[in-house]
């Protein structure tokens, strides 16, 4: 399964599916990611720690636990 | 708008009650502010408007209130922000709900449109930021957006005051019209569950003061209210099953088991079709937008951090070079003012009062008025600029490994101006642990009024060009040392699982020079008033303190003695060890007398022992009362009056360290002890926060103290 941490900056994909608590998930909905929902890796925090990811017109941080959540597929 | 229009009766006008509701960043107070001429603080970053804010006004012979929510992404209860909107829009009474969108990000803010559109009641959409949209080349058409969505919809720009008052108008033509039910469609597969309930529920001649088709989908959504009412009523019990198997078709369809991802999916769609229709963007080339480029340079993974530090480092060098410049001149001023009032009073007592008690200790803290605007200048603009974003972001990594949140980050740098606000910012966390352990920690975060302390004694023991980084190590010692507290505290007394980190990055904006100036005005304005009034009460009980009681034998003693000597210099001696003698034997030289004893292993003397005590109540009192105490004491040649050279005549080096150490961690002012108190939910954690704090600035003051004295 690849994830949003795979992606290497720039990288644009798509989701598939969160695999996240509910309360999580809700809050990513609310973001935009959400299935079908294309993103664009914009940047990597040192180590991956955090990444920065654009999904619509929206920038959105997350850290390396929660992207890890993110099933994806290239587009 | 202009406020031409007359005051109306606010008990015959007729009323609107509006409730402001959008998504974080999309503007809302900046509305209200231009809708309303009020001045509420606008920043960019989520979590400005934690409570609710209520604006008046009149226009048009209507008496309009209304309700500023915090921004909320979506109706769910994942943050204090959301659960104080949710509730708000649910169960207290308004007439009408202004949603207002980023006309930049329309996807994203219809998501939240599509969610109130279910509730039953008056809508008007304001498309704000239509300025930045358009020079975006984004263009709605928002006349037919009004007819597809059935709600008005109004082009506005916050900034340049356009459409705002077209946006009221809508507003009153929405209230004088009937309602009109909403035009939300889903999918094919959840139409047709919501016309089987829709059936039901008119087959049972339900009551309802929402609309069936409304009900039936509050209840698809698993919406607590709409269940808590129908499940009262013996239809319930044929309504279940039906309900259980159109929750099953819904979730099949979308090949999920959560309901709520289902219609966030529904709702998705709807809004693409919405957009497909009104909004035309001007193809243009797939350019970088000027806030990627920024945040390539300004969140790259390697210069990042160091670009940070160097712009904390700058504000502080700024805060001390520049904010110097004024200060001989206030100094000069206030000694000058001193002198003058003085000459006017012939009573001994009275004149020593009002110019060693209250013109000198208000005069040593209005002294630092220009590092305190400088310092709340970088702040603001931190805030105003979506920096602070990118800051938590950068240092999430960090901090998490410290056991806290990156979002941590907001509420701690706001410490750095006042505490006050930090603690109620700290609400942005969600998790009641991370929110804890962050409150404990703003104290480390040293706040404007402790500033003057610091920058009086680095320029004390130090030359000019250093002090500015003086004045930095001492934060940013303060900040590592919060950061080891928070560990220990995580590893300890907050133990769990981590809060997770999603955030949105708001775009860059250029901060208002009129928003900047306010917030900077009214905080500035804010510490002056405490030095007009509490300081200046706090002033005079420290010098009637320090005064009395007067013991007539000693005066009459050295005043023989003076008489007699014929040497100048001998007399000046004299007089200094009556002064110091008087003040050892006053209220206040008493108190530090009694409490020395527990200071002293930190080498303080009685007169820092007092200071420290004083700064209990507030830290400005710290440089009053040293003010006080050292222009009533030793030193009285003229020549050298500044506080500074007092201090640093009469203070050793290694006491004046572990004096720093103690101002850096003890007990915030009283003020802050308070909001601490109500936030943290409970007095019991007034009294952990005093014990963790007394014990750490003991223990710590205690090591530099010695640490010092072994290297001077």
């Amino acid at each position: 399964m690849k994830t949003l941490i795979d992606c290497q900056k720039g990288c644009k994909v798509e989701v598939m599916k969160i695999h996240a608590s509910k309360d999580l998930k809700q809050r990513l909905i609310s973001f935009g990611i959400m299935k079908e929902a294309s993103v664009e890796v914009l940047e990597h925090a040192p180590r991956k720690s955090t990444i920065e990811v654009k999904v619509g017109k929206m920038r959105i941080a997350l850290r390396n636990e929660e992207a890890k959540m993110v099933e994806v597929v290239k587009i | 708008m202009n406020n031409k229009d007359t005051k109306v009766c606010p008990v015959t006008a007729k009323h609107i009650k509006i409730a402001l509701v959008g998504q974080p960043n999309v503007g809302k107070s900046m509305l209200i502010n231009s809708v309303s001429n009020a001045h509420l603080h606008v920043g960019n970053f989520s979590g400005v408007t934690v409570d609710k804010t209520e604006v008046l006004f009149d226009y048009k012979g209507y008496h309009f209130t209304v309700v500023d929510l915090p921004g909320t992404y979506a109706f769910t209860d994942y943050t204090i922000e959301e659960r104080v909107t949710h509730s708000y829009l649910c169960a207290e009474s308004y007439d009408l709900i202004i949603n207002v969108v980023d006309s930049t990000n329309l996807q994203k803010n219809l998501q939240l449109t599509a969610e109130l559109m279910s509730m039953n009641k008056d809508i008007v959409i304001a498309l704000n930021m239509s300025d930045e949209a358009q020079k975006e080349g984004i263009n709605i058409d928002a006349k037919y957006m009004s007819e597809l969505l059935g709600i008005r919809c109004v082009k506005v720009s916050a900034a340049t005051k356009e459409g705002i008052d077209e946006l009221i108008d809508a507003v009153v033509a929405q209230h004088e019209a009937k309602k009109q039910d909403s035009k939300l469609v889903f999918s094919e597969a959840v139409e047709e569950e919501i016309s089987t309930i829709v059936d039901f529920l008119t087959k049972h001649k339900y009551k309802s003061n929402n609309s069936y088709r409304n009900v039936a989908i509050n209840l698809l959504k698993n919406n607590k209210k709409t269940y808590e009412k129908i499940h009262s009523q013996p239809i319930f019990t044929e309504l279940q099953p039906l309900l259980i198997e159109a929750s099953k078709h819904i979730e099949l369809h979308h090949e999920s088991d959560d309901i709520k991802e289902a219609f966030a999916e529904e709702y998705a769609s709807f809004n693409r079709g919405i957009i497909a229709e009104v909004l035309k963007q001007e193809t243009k080339e797939e350019k970088k937008t000027l806030t990627e480029k920024i945040d390539s340079i300004l969140i790259h993974p390697l210069f990042g951090i160091p670009i940070f530090l160097f712009f904390m480092w700058s504000l502080f060098q700024l805060t001390f070079e520049v904010g110097a410049i004024p200060m001989d001149y206030i100094d000069g001023f206030f000694t000058w003012f001193g002198d003058v009032v003085g000459s006017t009073i012939s009573n001994d007592d009275i004149r020593s009062l009002v110019v060693d008690g209250v013109i000198a200790g208000v005069g040593a803290v209005v002294l630092f008025v220009p590092n305190i605007i400088i310092l709340f200048i970088g702040i603001a603009l931190l805030e105003s600029t979506g920096y602070m974003s990118r800051v938590a972001f950068l240092l999430d990594g960090f901090f998490h490994k410290f056991g806290l949140h990156g979002q941590s980050f907001i509420p701690l740098v706001t410490g750095f101006g006042c505490s006050i606000p930090a603690y109620m910012s700290a609400r942005i966390l969600k998790n009641d642990r991370d929110r804890l352990l962050t409150l404990f920690i703003i104290g480390f975060m040293s706040c404007g009024a402790r500033l003057p302390v610091y920058v009086l004694f680095a320029g004390a023991f130090f030359a000019p060009d250093m002090a500015g980084n003086v004045l930095f190590a001492i934060y940013i010692s303060g900040a590592m040392l919060g950061l080891v507290a928070a560990k220990i505290l995580k590893l300890t007394a907050f133990k769990g699982v981590d809060e997770p980190f999603v955030m949105e990055m708001p775009k860059y904006r250029l901060p208002s020079a009129k928003l900047i100036w306010h917030t900077v005005l009214t905080k500035t304005m804010m510490y002056l008033k405490k030095a007009g009034t509490f300081i200046a009460v706090a002033s005079m009980l420290v010098w009637f303190m320090s005064n009395y009681p007067h013991n007539k034998e000693l005066e009459h003693q050295y005043s023989n003695r003076i008489e007699m000597s014929a040497d100048d210099a001998k007399k000046v001696s004299l007089q200094n060890e009556l002064n110091s003698k008087l003040l050892e034997q006053s209220y206040l030289g008493k108190i530090g007398k009694f409490s020395e004893p527990i200071f002293e292993p930190l080498g303080l003397d009685w007169k820092m022992s007092v200071a420290l005590q004083a700064g209990l109540a507030a830290k400005e009192v710290v440089v009053s009362t040293l003010g006080v105490l050292y222009s009533l004491g030793d030193d009285v040649d003229e020549q050298n009056s500044s506080l500074a050279n007092a201090i640093s005549k009469n203070i050793p080096f290694a006491s004046a360290v572990a004096f720093i150490v103690v101002i850096m961690i003890y007990l915030p002012c009283m003020a802050a002890s308070i909001v601490f108190t109500r936030e943290a939910g409970g007095i019991k954690y007034f009294f952990y926060l005093l014990a963790f704090t007394s014990i750490a600035a003991y223990t710590l003051a205690f090591i530099a103290y010695r640490v010092a004295l072994a290297f001077t």
